[in-house]
This record gives structure tokens, sequence and C-alpha cells, in this order.
């Protein structure tokens, strides 16, 4: 016997605390983080529906499974990209991915090694808005 | 308050604290740690609901996988040891965002708990081989869509990471 207001709190929360983390984030990992929480709390509705009642598909369980199947498909392509990111900027936040320059173009200059990254601070640069990172 | 209950209260208890504390910290590997424990505590929520394969398989996937994926990203983008303000945002943002976030919460909750009702119902279980029996029979053609697209995945973050090496040669 279980009341079912508690789980329904519990993914509510879950929910509301990853799209605080997606909101107030800069960095783009932390950002994946919260996605993640309300991905959990996603899960965690579909369990408690399915917990009780005529579940004759199994379609709590199931559905949950699909759920965290695409999460992780997803957390591999969204590294993906930010480690992309992160190779032609030499920082990942993502408030400034408005407004600065797409630096790609400075990044294919010839005398650039390939695979060094800029030594410079990957997200203290972010501060100040214009590309300050120092040249290869 | 029936057994179940406070066990649900206790996992749950520590899966907001844990989520709470991976979006707030100031230490970016530690925001990963966190997310180790929320995930744990939420395959223990599941646990107490009734779904042992879906917390075996959260706890192999997620605390096994993904977060082993995110500190590795965290490692490869430079990612600074110890406390640093820089990854959270200004003053009014994260007051902005605090709002969304509890206005979402309440939503949810609005939403929700009125349709749990106020009576402590029975978990009906289902066990791993009727589970397994309905997703080769019902759900056989989203399993073999979903395993098309963990090979999409596999070969899409293998091109996009070669683009951006290409991009700097």
């Amino acid at each position: 016997m279980i009341h079912l207001a508690l789980p329904y709190a519990v993914a509510a929360a879950l929910i509301g605390i990853g799209s605080y983390g997606v909101l107030a984030r800069r960095n783009a990992v932390l950002v994946l983080i919260g996605i993640e929480l309300m991905l959990g709390g996603a899960g965690l509705l579909l369990i408690t529906a399915g917990a009780t009642g005529r579940d004759t598909w199994a379609a709590g369980n199931v559905l949950t499974l699909f759920v965290i199947t695409i999460a992780a498909a997803e957390v591999v392509v969204a590294l993906a990209v930010i480690l992309a990111v992160f190779r032609a900027r030499g920082r990942i936040d993502v408030t400034d991915a408005l407004g600065s320059e797409c630096q790609l173009a400075t990044e294919a200059a010839p005398g650039a090694s390939p695979g060094a990254v800029p030594a410079g601070p990957s997200l203290d640069a972010a501060s100040a808005g214009a590309p300050t990172r120092p040249a290869p | 308050m029936t057994s179940l209950d406070i066990a649900f209260t206790a996992v749950g208890a520590v899966t907001i604290a844990a989520g709470l504390l991976a979006v707030t910290t100031r230490h970016l590997v530690h925001a990963a740690l966190w997310l180790v424990l929320a995930l744990g505590g939420l395959a223990g929520c599941y646990l107490v609901l009734g779904a042992e394969l879906v917390a075996l398989v959260q706890i192999l996937v997620y605390v096994g996988a993904v977060v082993v994926l995110v500190i590795f990203a965290l490692m490869l983008t430079r990612a600074p040891i110890g406390p640093s303000p820089d990854h959270a945002t200004s003053m009014l943002h994260r007051v902005l965002a605090a709002v969304i976030a509890g206005g979402v919460t309440a939503l949810l909750l609005a939403v929700h708990v009125p349709l749990a009702g106020d009576d402590a119902v029975e978990r009906t279980p289902i066990d791993t081989a009727a589970i397994s029996g309905q997703l080769f029979a019902t759900w056989v053609w989203p399993f073999e869509a979903l395993s098309l697209l963990l090979l999409v995945a596999l070969i899409a973050a293998f091109a996009v990471a070669a683009v951006g090496r290409r991009a700097r040669r």
C-alpha cells in the first residue's frame, strides 16, 4: 500500500530542479545535467502511472526503459557537440553563443596545430564577451 | 503512512536533495557526482514502486555510462578543479530561473496530486518475464527502432567529433 501523491510530488520536484539547472547554468555540460534530471522525473511519472491499476501491456516499465535508452543516445550526441564546440571556440559557455562571431574561420588559419587546444582560460573569458583568446 | 510510504519518502528526499545540489553547486565535478547520487536515489524510487528491472537498467545505463560520459566531457573541456563562480549566471537570471522552475513544479503538482487521490493504493507487481514478453511482442517495433536510433547516435557522435577536428586543420 502506498500513497501515490509522494511519487508524483518527487517527479514534479525533479522536473522543476532540472528546469532550473537548464535555465540558470552557463556551462553546457551542467545544462545537460539539468536535462538528465528532467528525464529522470519523466521516467518516475511513467513508473508511477504504471505501478497501480491495470497495466496490461507493461507500458509504464517498457516506456521508461525506452526513455532511458533515448536519454543515453541523446547524451552521447550532445557531448560530441559540446566537444566539437569546445575544440572550435575554446569554451563551452552557452550565454555567449549569441553576439560573438563564430571563430571557426580563424581556427582554420594556417599555423594552427591540429588537435591543439588554446591554453587560455576556458570559462573565464566568457565574462568579457569579446573574443579574448590569444592568437596561436 | 505505510512502510512503503516511509521508504519512498527516504529515497525521494535523497533524490531531491542530491538533485538540488547538482544544479546549485559551484564545483563542476561535484555536480556530476551529485548527479550520481540523484540518479541512484531515483533507482531506489523505482525499486520501491515495484519496477526492479527499470531500477537495474537505470543504475547500469545512467550511473554506469551516462555519468562516466559526463565526467569525461568535463575533463576533456578542461573543467577547473575547485569552486568557480563562472558557471552560474547573474543573480537576476538565477532568480528568474528559480521562479520559472517553481512555476513548473507547482503546475505539475496541481495536475498530478489530485489525480493520485487521498487513499493508499495497492501496487500491482509486474515481473520481469511479463515485461520481456510485452517488450518483444507489443513493443517490438519501437524496440527495433530504438536499436536503430542507438546506431545512428553512435555514428553521429563520431561524425560530429570528426567535423570539429577537420575545422581546426
